[in-house]
């Protein structure tokens, strides 16, 4: 479904991603660990087509995304969903008008039909009383959902996650945690998800990859993560100050 | 202490190089935007309604400062030149004189400064918390294409707007000068009105409103195009906001010239 095939980028001097190859099948919970600005956003902005590797090649549905014109990429992101780490909803619109965007641009449906789809994402996601409000008047876990309500409002097969549970109480991202498992056992996507947050890892994942310097230096199922020999992913996983882990 | 200067010597050179081609590049950035919000023209009628938010939020909201700054400009310019005039017992050219300046330059001009500080700004600002807030990214995320959503309805109002608000501003202008022309001159309301309307001509109208359209097209381009830039949080936004803010000024000056001296200069 998504393979990244020898990816490398550049930022300046500082080597992101370096040579980083992967494959996530459908229907999996890929879930990439790593400290903060190791790249892990950078791979889901690959993913989307944002941004172009330096080297390498990412295929989406075997498709090469990198490279590709407007029309390919669009066709592609039609597939996509992305709850952005702040959840990026427009100011100006409301929940319900927001979480209806991409439907009522693309004219995808009669404005009941469009409603019914709203309202049962809404009521998916437990917001079926915030609609009218805006985003101004939501607190930060509701925004997340609204973003996600959006991600999959056009039932995507492919849902990126940027952070989901990062800035959250437990609670909240709990909740969060079993909206991302729901996601996969209603809508059957593929989800890629960038965290930090181990709970979150080893909760949703199928398999977990940690990327370091650059580098994939470990992925496999929670079970190998956790049993990992690797001091660097040992250091990450249980959160010591001490180890090989530099900074 | 020789290589030191050669070393700042060196990273002065190389500073302003990068600076001309992070200029060129943004030039080209913004020229592309404006084609590319040419191409979505087409969406007009599909976004009417937000075409119409937008010329409210750029044009009717603005008409309190366009009304005291087009008044109290009238005015300054009616007090400057009736003074001075006066001396010479040639007062009676104040009215002339008045809707000439505001016609050919002032009318769009003062009404571009207004524009670009109300609504230009703010449209950089916008779009640049938009940006940095990833926004934009959700809106390519569902397919949805920036330009036609944010850009080309801003455009298209501020191309509607400047020209209209420069008439507003010119009539303005005009009543400002006939009120020192009455009470500080002793014009008459009737004679100066007479001789105001004696004296408009066809080009200078034209020619006001087209600099009013060229403009509204630059100032609201220029605004968006560093919005659609603004990187790093809101440092960034407030980089973008100011950059659009001094751009505009200049251009509307450089380009005011240009459109002056083609048809004025001889050219036409």
């Amino acid at each position: 479904m998504i393979e990244f095939r020898s990816v490398s980028k550049k930022y300046g001097s500082n080597v992101v991603l370096d040579e980083v190859s992967f494959n996530i099948e459908k229907g999996e919970t890929f879930v990439i660990i790593g400290l903060s600005g190791a790249g892990k956003t950078t791979i889901l902005r690959h993913i989307a087509g944002f941004i172009n590797p330096d080297s390498g090649e990412v295929l989406v549905d075997d498709i090469r995304m990198n490279g590709a014109g407007s029309g390919v990429r669009i066709r592609l992101r039609k597939k996509m969903g992305f709850l952005f780490q702040s959840g990026a909803l427009i100011n100006w619109l409301s929940v319900r008008e927001n979480v209806a965007l991409p439907l009522v641009e693309h004219k995808l449906g009669s404005m009941d039909e469009i409603n019914r789809i709203v309202d049962e994402k809404l009521n998916l996601l437990q917001l079926g009383d915030a609609g009218d409000k805006m985003p101004s008047e939501i607190s930060g876990g509701m925004k997340k959902r609204v973003g996600l309500a959006r991600a999959i409002v056009r039932n995507p097969d492919i849902i990126l996650y940027d952070e989901p549970t990062s800035g959250l109480d437990p609670v909240m991202s709990a909740r969060i945690n079993e909206l991302i498992l729901k996601m996969q056992e209603k809508l059957d996507v593929t989800s890629v998800v960038v965290t930090h947050d181990m709970e979150s890892a080893y909760y949703i994942a199928d398999r977990i990859a940690m990327l370091y310097n650059g580098k994939i230096i470990e992925c496999g199922t929670p079970e190998q993560i956790r049993a990992s020999d690797d001091p660097v992913v040992k250091q990450f996983i249980e959160g010591r100050i001490t180890g090989p882990i530099e900074g | 202490m020789e290589r030191y200067k050669l070393n700042r010597f060196y990273s002065l050179f190389t500073d302003t190089g990068e600076r001309i081609t992070h200029q060129l590049k943004f030039t080209g950035f913004t020229l592309i935007l404006i084609f590319k919000t040419f191409l979505t023209l087409r969406f007009v009628f599909a976004k009417r309604g937000e075409i119409v938010k937008q010329m409210y939020i750029s044009g009717v909201k603005s008409m309190p400062v366009c009304t005291i700054v087009a008044l109290f400009g009238g005015m300054i310019l009616a007090l400057h030149t009736g003074v001075e005039l006066a001396k010479f017992g040639q007062q009676e050219l104040v009215p002339t004189l008045m809707i000439n300046i505001m016609n050919k330059e002032m009318g769009s001009f003062l009404t571009s400064i207004i524009i670009t500080a109300f609504s230009g700004a703010a449209m950089a600002a916008e779009l640049g918390t938009m940006k940095v807030s990833e926004e934009i990214d959700a809106l390519e995320m569902m397919s949805i294409n920036p330009v036609a959503y944010l850009v080309m309805p801003r455009v298209v109002s501020m191309m509607i707007m400047l020209p209209t608000l420069s008439i507003y501003t010119i009539i303005l202008g005009v009543a400002g000068g006939g009120i020192i022309s009455y009470f500080q001159l002793g014009i008459t309301t009737e004679a100066y009105y007479h001789k105001v309307f004696q004296s408009i001509w066809l080009k200078d109208m034209y020619v006001g409103l087209l600099k009013s359209f060229v403009f509204g097209l630059m100032i609201s381009s220029i605004s968006c195009a560093n919005g659609l830039k603004a990187e790093g949080g809101a440092l960034g936004v407030g980089q973008a906001t100011r950059v659009s803010v001094v751009s505009s000024y200049l251009l509307v000056l450089i380009m005011g010239y240009f459109i002056t001296a083609l048809f004025y200069g001889g050219f036409l």
